[in-house]
């Protein structure tokens, strides 16, 4: 090209080139340049009805297809807005490019209109920020914020553009190559640690693998799933690894922690070996620190140097890509096999037998009443749906756990949910950019009736866009989860937990145009559902479901995981 | 305990901050940090004491590793190395003192590098102890007013440095979900 191209224009270039097909965002003052570059050209914009949503839906994008998302918004409060989701992204580690606007560069530092220190503000909210000084950067930027973004362990990156950068003319040299001297992405692992941790394995006689959200982002399912057959060990995949190991497969166990199953929680405490795949011991998956895994030693597999003996001393560390690594691990694994599998064999068995009466004995049943709609049973009645192919996003709180108890994901990048952060609002708009992603597959927003109402607006962006997302209300009229706590620990002083007005759905969801339905009959749950996924384009389900069901079992705050609450006190009878 | 850490990192905008806000944000608190550039004046080269936990200073020198910018963060504490601050003190003092505190100055090795009918101003260098003990010492004599640079430190070992290549762009995207 030896025209010469404004700064939006070759922004738009670099996104090109860098895979990128839709932009989730919201046009403003500075950014005018950049959307008028956008409006004749290829690549898609979805325009959201708030920053913080295109964000969200920028996760859901990368979520549900293993690509980098990439979100747009102006100066000062645009991008203020987008923060959240940008530290809801640092949290659960998910590839985000934010572009932002900025004010001319000369009128930088005097408090312009719509002028905020976004560079400064984003800076802990972002794997890496940058700040466009001159037209000649942009484009080697624009380029190091993807590579950063995608690669090592993944997460947020924002860069600020002032707006007379998207003006300057200049010629566009595609950059070949970029230089990041001090980013250095570990992948390989330590073959010595490698062969030493395989050894461990068949050592040990109550092993135990805990995987993570590492496995979904290495890709390394497959290899995971050879691991845990070579070894017939259980497994357990965290909240942000579910699909990481099929949810059929008959040695994963459930996701381990504050509302992880019984037997997920009995096999970390007395397991001898925990082996540990691209996680990061987050205090809801170990409850008390101290009396996590007493017996058990640790190997601990992470892309990230600072994630290893951050929390839990690892006996064997290894820095590297889970893919990889996993792969020569199973190579030393099977090549032992013969070797060493019966040595330990007698008490693999009775570890097994052990695990599975810890299963039968406090399973995640889904009750079901005659009179109202159990929350689990409607999570129970959209797994039967989806048979672990639907992508579903959930919001935050009892709802999303109750989703990750009961909802079986037969593959990676299928559950979408904020679990780090945990945003609530953040259910809705994921599915938003899950759906533009996937625009064939079916996707469910599991939300409550609090967090929907974060997200309402987004609504109009679903029928603007015809995004057919099958939004599925779990509708007990409380802060669900904000209601437990104060039941079992605030006396039941239930203040400010009631949410007492809720929109007629069947009214809401008209007024854009698409169909919406209010349920409490167990009944029709079923029928519903399926008139949900069958109605083409977005549907709102707005179910009534029982009002003080409790997320069962329940690691109290500060608790050993071992010591959960499994179910609901029964009332005693008095006279 | 005190952790000393030398950091050599990318002279672009915003890196102090970063290493800071990092401290800030987990909570590792900074006692003294000096900051300069290096011969090579797209680099600078930091100190930073902080005041952490000595369990945590592995996860102190690696979460510093994960900036962008920083090329190297290394844990100088118990490694050999040599530490200096700079100390600028000016006392407010009669006639009477004046040899007295001259004398004190020679023997901690300080240099007078302005003198008045008010007094001096003088200036230290040494460990921080030794400073703080100069300190002490002239405020027998008179007001006293310290500006301290903070510790500066140099590993006795020449450290290898190692980078990361440069990357070629349009790179074969991974795979993306099924």
């Amino acid at each position: 090209m030896s025209n010469l191209t404004s700064g939006a224009k070759m922004l738009l270039e670099c996104l090109t080139r860098e895979g990128v097909d839709t932009i989730f965002g919201y046009p403003g003052g500075v950014t005018l340049p950049l959307y008028d570059a956008l409006f004749d050209h290829s690549i898609k914009h979805i325009l959201v009805r708030h920053e913080q949503n295109a964000a969200f839906a920028a996760q859901g994008f990368a979520r549900s297809t293993g690509r980098t998302g990439v979100c747009c918004a102006t100066s000062g409060p645009g991008a203020t807005n987008l923060v959240t989701g940008l530290v809801d992204a640092m949290m659960d580690s998910i590839p985000v490019v934010a572009l932002t606007g900025q004010v001319t560069s000369k009128l930088i530092g005097t408090d312009a209109f719509q002028e905020a220190d976004t560079f400064g503000l984003t800076r802990s909210a972002t794997k890496h920020n940058f700040m466009v000084k001159t037209l000649a950067e942009l484009p080697q930027i624009v380029h190091e914020a993807f590579y950063i973004a995608s690669s090592g362990r993944p997460g947020p990156v924002l860069v600020d553009i002032p707006k007379d950068v998207f003006q300057a003319q200049g010629h566009y040299e595609p950059v070949t190559e970029i230089h990041l001297p001090g980013y250095k992405v570990y992948t390989e692992g330590h073959s010595g640690q490698i062969r030493r941790a395989a050894q461990m394995m068949w050592e040990a006689e109550r092993p135990f693998v805990y995987a993570g959200g590492g496995i979904v982002w290495g890709r390394a399912s497959a290899e995971l799933r050879e691991l845990v057959e070579l070894l017939d060990a259980p497994a357990v995949c965290t909240l942000m690894g579910l699909g990481g190991l099929p949810g059929t497969h008959p040695n994963f166990i459930s996701l381990p922690g504050m509302h992880g199953s019984y037997a997920a929680n009995m096999g970390m405490t007395h397991a001898d070996l925990l082996i540990a795949l691209g996680t990061r011991f987050d205090d809801r998956v170990t409850g008390r620190l101290a009396a996590f895994a007493p017996h058990a030693r640790v190997i601990h597999v992470d892309i990230d140097p600072a994630e290893i003996s951050k929390n839990r001393h690892a006996d064997i560390p290894i820095v590297g890509d889970a893919k990889r690594v996993l792969a020569k691990m199973n190579k030393v694994v099977a090549e032992l096999k013969p070797a060493m599998a019966a040595k330990n064999s007698e008490s693999r068995k009775s570890w097994w037998k052990q695990i599975r009466a810890w299963k039968e004995e406090h399973p995640f049943a889904a009750p079901v009443s005659t009179s109202d709609i159990k929350p689990q049973h409607l999570m129970a009645e959209i797994d039967r749906i989806s048979n672990g192919k639907a992508i579903v996003t959930s919001d935050v709180g009892q709802h999303q756990m109750w989703a990750a108890q009961y909802i079986r994901f037969d593959d990676p990048f299928r559950w979408i949910n904020s679990g780090g952060l945990g945003s609530m609002g953040f259910g809705l708009p994921s599915a938003m950019g899950a759906q533009a992603a996937n625009p064939d597959k079916l996707v469910f927003a599991i939300v409550g009736d609090g967090g929907f109402q974060m997200s309402i607006p987004e609504l109009a962006t679903l029928a603007n866009f015809n995004l057919p997302v099958k939004i599925i209300v779990s509708n007990n009229g409380y802060l669900g989860m904000i209601r437990q706590w104060q039941e079992l620990f605030y006396n039941n002083r239930l203040s400010a937990a009631e949410l007492t007005t809720f929109p007629d759905a069947e009214k809401l969801a008209g007024a854009y145009g698409f169909t919406g339905r209010t349920i409490d009959s167990p009944n029709d749950l079923r029928a519903a559902l399926e008139e949900a996924v069958a109605t083409p384009g977005p549907y709102l389900l707005n179910v009534k479901v029982s009002p003080f069901e409790n997320v069962y079992p329940m690691v109290p705050a500060g608790g050993a995981i071992n010591e959960m609450v499994l179910g609901q006190p029964q009332p005693v009878e008095v006279g | 305990m005190l952790q000393v850490i030398g950091v050599l990192l990318e002279n672009k905008p915003g890196a102090l901050m970063r290493v800071t806000g990092l401290f800030t944000q987990r909570n590792y608190n900074i006692e003294s940090l000096t900051v300069a550039r290096t011969l090579d004046p797209s680099l600078s080269r930091m100190t930073v004491v902080v005041d952490v936990d000595s369990k945590i200073r592995a996860q102190v020198i690696k979460q510093i590793n994960k900036l962008v910018n920083v090329l190297q963060a290394t844990d100088l504490t118990d490694e050999p190395s040599v530490a200096r601050e700079l100390l600028l003190l000016r006392i407010l003092s009669g006639m009477e003192n004046r040899t007295a505190i001259l004398k004190e100055a020679e023997i901690f090795g300080a240099r007078v590098i302005d003198s008045s009918v008010d007094g001096f101003v003088i200036e230290a260098t040494g460990d921080p102890a030794k400073l703080d003990e100069f300190v002490d010492v002239m405020r027998s004599y008179g007001e006293i007013q310290v500006t301290r640079s903070g510790l500066i430190a140099v590993s006795l070992e020449m450290k290898k440095l190692r980078l990361s290549p440069p990357i070629p762009t349009g790179q074969e995207l991974e795979p993306a979900a099924k």
